[in-house]
């Protein structure tokens, strides 16, 4: 068994798999986004609430691979609160380090528990799995 | 084809000197011996089928079916001699068969040639081909988007109703029902030889004289069973077929559209332009006899004759030995994937289901991406996802799978790899949850 696919499903992700956070759909939010993964029919559909720019909470629900769903949750975690500028900025740096093949780091320091999904970024196959929650914030940011 | 008497399966020492063909197969994959087992997607290219098409690039290329010079007559010798040994490899003509880019391109052909039949295209010789409100074309739930698309999209076009045969909860055609579904008004019955999912095979001959008894064209999918099992489309008495060249150990960029001669020879053209042609003016053009009249455009000339040496080689192994090879893989796999815990194999499976050497199978609570990576890890190579058959897996209550597929170089030892790593990726993954 190589490392790198144990490294791959690390405790932060298995965590965000059994208890996903922000989980659920509810009434009232602000834009929503449904995004699939054509190849192996993985979605999520995410629901950011606004406050002018600021996302005041985000929800989800979804299925799919270990990957998707934690990236989904850990995200979602820590949407509320910042402004659609700051989630840019996180989706952004997150997307720079999964297109990276593994050189450049995800930067923990902004995106904390996503720091977990470093090693997806090795799997190209991964990659999309990984990004399919942060292009569902992207696009509903996009219609806010 | 070989035609060899026996049928008997590939001995040890005739597996590894094909093998030995293979070169990829010598690969290691993140430290470990290649296990390919994803020739349903595509297959691997022996060194015979890639050399075919390297010395036809450096001895005679050139532009095929036009031009007077002399690597301009090889060139187009050889290209016409590659689709006459892809003719007899399915038991048709010449001129029954049309290169086109790949088998999703040849069933579009077929949909876009009734789709223009029906706008009025191909005078007098095309009206039976013309569809309208009141016909139906009639699919399955068991088809890979290639086959299934182009005819909701004819059906959209043209005003005519698209149904098909459900499958039952084991991923079984529901062919009791085939008399409720197929009837006069059915112009077309477009269906799978073999599915990509469950592997098993259907009884063409039977289904295509049921469409012929309500006056329907039967259009066959024969993606999985061209490569697998031999195949003799007169006999079979299909209308038309379709099957690509990268699942039977040719290129990619190539596949083909058989249809019968005079279906073909009163069609109209779906993709027109150059090469196609007899008389252009500024009102309107004439187009050449099939199969002419369906490669619009510059052919993929390389791979058309890769894809003969391809054809060559199985026919050197002998159809009926691979078929037999694969049969004891598949009975191989299936017994092995019914002795581990959480497996559910899908499709039908038993005595009396015949099946090609590949098998999908969903492990409750573990995402087929994840298995497959954690195969992956160890150098096996299978295929992860729903396989282009999103209806058949709702229908079955997964959205993806993991397919394991066979080939005729695959070896028992690389079956039985897969089959005991499975409870290890199995083990991992109900451990962390």
């Amino acid at each position: 068994m190589s490392s790198d696919v144990e490294s791959l499903y690390q405790e932060i992700i298995v965590d965000h798999v059994k208890h996903p956070r922000h989980y659920g759909l509810q009434e009232g939010a602000t834009v929503e986004s449904h995004q699939l993964n054509p190849t192996c029919g993985d979605e999520v559909t995410l629901q950011l609430t606004l406050d002018g720019d600021t996302i005041t909470d985000a929800h989800w629900t979804g299925r799919g691979c270990m990957v998707s769903q934690s990236s989904m949750s850990i995200l979602a975690e820590q949407l509320p609160g910042l402004t659609a500028a700051e989630a840019g900025e996180r989706i952004e740096s997150f997307r720079a380090s999964m297109r990276s093949r593994g050189e450049i780091p995800v930067d923990e320091d902004l995106l904390g528990d996503a720091i977990a999904l470093e090693g997806a970024a090795k799997f190209v196959a991964r990659v999309k799995c990984a990004m399919l929650g942060w292009v569902a914030a992207e696009d509903a940011l996009a219609k806010r | 084809m070989s035609g060899t008497a026996t049928a008997g399966a590939l001995s040890a020492t005739e597996l590894a000197a094909i093998r030995a063909d293979f070169p990829i197969l010598a690969e290691r994959v993140n430290g470990h011996d290649l296990v390919y087992l994803d020739w349903g997607a595509t297959s691997q290219r022996p060194r015979q089928v890639v050399e075919a098409e390297v010395d036809y690039v450096e001895h005679r290329n050139a532009a095929v079916h036009r031009g007077a010079h002399t690597l301009a007559a090889e060139a187009t010798e050889e290209f016409e001699a590659a689709r006459a040994k892809v003719a007899a490899f399915v038991g048709a003509g010449a001129d029954e068969i049309v290169w086109t880019s790949n088998a999703t391109e040849a069933l579009n052909a077929v949909a876009y040639s009734i789709g223009n039949a029906s706008l009025g295209r191909g005078g007098p010789a095309a009206e039976r081909f013309r569809l309208g409100p009141g016909d139906e074309i009639l699919s399955t739930e068991l088809e890979h988007h290639a086959n299934l698309i182009p005819w909701q999209e004819l059906a959209a076009r043209t005003g005519a109703t698209f149904r098909y045969v459900p499958v039952d909860d084991d991923g079984r055609l529901r062919l009791d029902l085939l008399d409720e579904l197929l009837t006069e008004r059915t112009r077309v019955f477009a269906f799978a030889h073999v599915s990509n999912v469950t592997g098993e095979v259907q009884p063409v001959a039977d289904l295509v004289a049921r469409a012929h008894a309500v006056g329907a064209l039967a259009v066959l999918d024969a993606c999985q069973s061209a490569p697998h099992l031999p195949l003799d489309l007169h006999a079979l008495g299909v209308d038309f077929a379709a099957f690509s060249g990268h699942k039977m150990l040719g290129p990619t960029g190539v596949g083909v559209l058989y249809g019968r001669r005079e279906h073909l020879a009163a069609m109209p053209p779906f993709l027109t332009g150059g090469s196609m042609i007899t008389t252009v003016t500024m009102e309107g053009a004439e187009f050449l006899p099939p199969p002419q009249r369906f490669e619009a455009g510059t052919q993929r000339v390389s791979q058309a004759i890769a894809l003969g040496a391809a054809v060559d080689f199985l026919a050197r192994v002998g159809m009926d030995r691979i078929a037999s090879h694969e049969a004891e893989l598949g009975a191989r796999l299936l017994a092995g994937l019914q002795q581990i815990d959480g497996v559910r194999i899908l499709g039908p499976v038993g005595e009396d289901v015949e099946r090609t050497g590949l098998a999908a199978i969903d492990v409750p609570g573990i995402h087929a991406h994840d298995l497959g990576q954690h195969l992956d890890a160890q150098g096996i190579a299978v295929r992860v996802g729903h396989h282009c058959a999103q209806p058949l897996h709702r229908r079955l209550g997964v959205t993806a799978s993991t397919r394991a597929s066979a080939y005729l170089a695959t070896t028992p030892d690389e079956v039985d790899a897969y089959l005991a790593a499975l409870p290890g990726a199995i083990e991992f993954f109900r451990r962390l949850a």
